[in-house]
């Protein structure tokens, strides 16, 4: 077998731990986005995560949104665009836009 | 997401098999749909759409907007060659999750010492293929060298439309390859997908390097697949 990382091995495997999850997806991207669609970041209650949604740019702002969704239930699309644009928000200095889904994991 | 429907998901991609994940993103409600399953009939073009591209995305369908999570099997690779190019594979590969079986029927090469922890065969190719099915999801890299080896593996891996087909030896060598291929039956066009020189043109001189050469050919052969048949 391949020792290449898998964040959804990872989510099941946490799951079974009795941690709470979150599963963060990237949905859609447009221009120069590092990561493509159904790309994965998984977070747990603690805050801990594996994969990545985009080239380390947004994980910061996703796992803050993650740790809500794991306590509201409810998913969220997150949108984020480029960065000076926004500049008192996170965003993507390669200039992509994308569209990230986080859900909780039941 | 719900667990057991990860659970599915992920016992489809350790089976090898394709599967696709469907998030309805406005309810969070999930299904997985696993290759030969039946599809609802709504579903149906989205979905072979996807297995055959591979791509994931957003649809709407009747109002719903859909996303579609494709996961194809892993690529692997199998290796003829139990040489010093194949050990450096064996490093390199799980780097980047590809599966690798080295095949070498002569058992001084092919020794477990030099190969730990990997899937390592010493037989023959012609014995080993034949149970261990090539598929348009498998790379054939065949290195030894030496015809009796390698020509058969590389006429079943393009039999089988293995989605890469490399060989290792100089234009010389290759020249009197196809030559030996063409007498086999192979046609000129299955011929033309062999890669040879083996390995993307990044002057590899060590082993190592020519390694990792010959992996960047297989990863840039499965992105740039044509989507018509999985395997050209």
């Amino acid at each position: 077998m391949t020792t290449m990382l898998d964040p959804l091995v990872t989510a099941d495997t946490w799951a079974r731990e009795g941690r709470a999850i979150a599963i963060a997806t990237v949905m859609e991207t447009w221009g120069s986005a590092p990561r493509p669609a159904g790309s994965h970041l998984v977070i747990d209650g603690e805050g801990n995560f594996e994969g990545s949604v985009s080239g380390g740019c947004v994980e910061g702002a996703v796992i803050t949104e993650a740790l809500e969704v794991i306590t509201s239930g409810a998913p969220k699309m997150l949108e984020f665009g480029v960065a000076d644009e926004t500049a008192w928000r996170v965003g993507l200095s390669c200039g992509g836009r994308i569209r990230v889904y986080v859900e909780k994991l039941n | 997401m719900r667990l057991d429907h990860l659970a599915e998901l992920n016992a489809a991609r350790n089976a090898r098999k394709a599967a696709i994940l469907i998030t309805d993103t406005a309810s969070g409600e999930t299904q997985v749909l696993v290759e030969g399953q039946p599809v609802p009939a709504h579903l149906a073009e989205a979905v072979e759409k996807a297995f055959r591209s591979g791509k994931s995305g957003l649809i709407d369908i009747e109002g719903r907007l859909l996303f579609l999570n494709v996961h194809l099997p892993p690529p692997r690779i199998v290796a003829i060659g139990a040489v010093h190019i194949t050990q450096g594979l064996a490093r390199l590969a799980p780097v980047i999750g590809y599966d690798l079986t080295i095949i070498d029927p002569r058992t001084a090469f092919a020794t477990p010492e030099r190969f730990e922890g990997v899937d390592l065969i010493a037989d023959w190719p012609e014995d080993v293929l034949k149970a261990r099915g090539l598929d348009p999801y498998t790379a054939l890299a065949a290195v030894t060298h030496d015809p009796k080896i390698d020509d058969f593996a590389l006429a079943e891996a393009l039999r089988r439309g293995c989605f890469y087909v490399g060989a290792l030896g100089s234009r010389k060598t290759h020249a009197r390859r196809v030559e030996r291929l063409l007498e086999a039956g192979v046609t000129q066009e299955q011929i033309a997908k062999i890669r040879a020189p083996i390995g993307l043109d990044i002057g590899a001189s060590s082993p190592e390097e020519i390694a990792l050469a010959i992996l960047a050919q297989i990863v840039e052969a499965f992105r740039r697949r044509s989507l018509s048949g999985g395997a050209e």
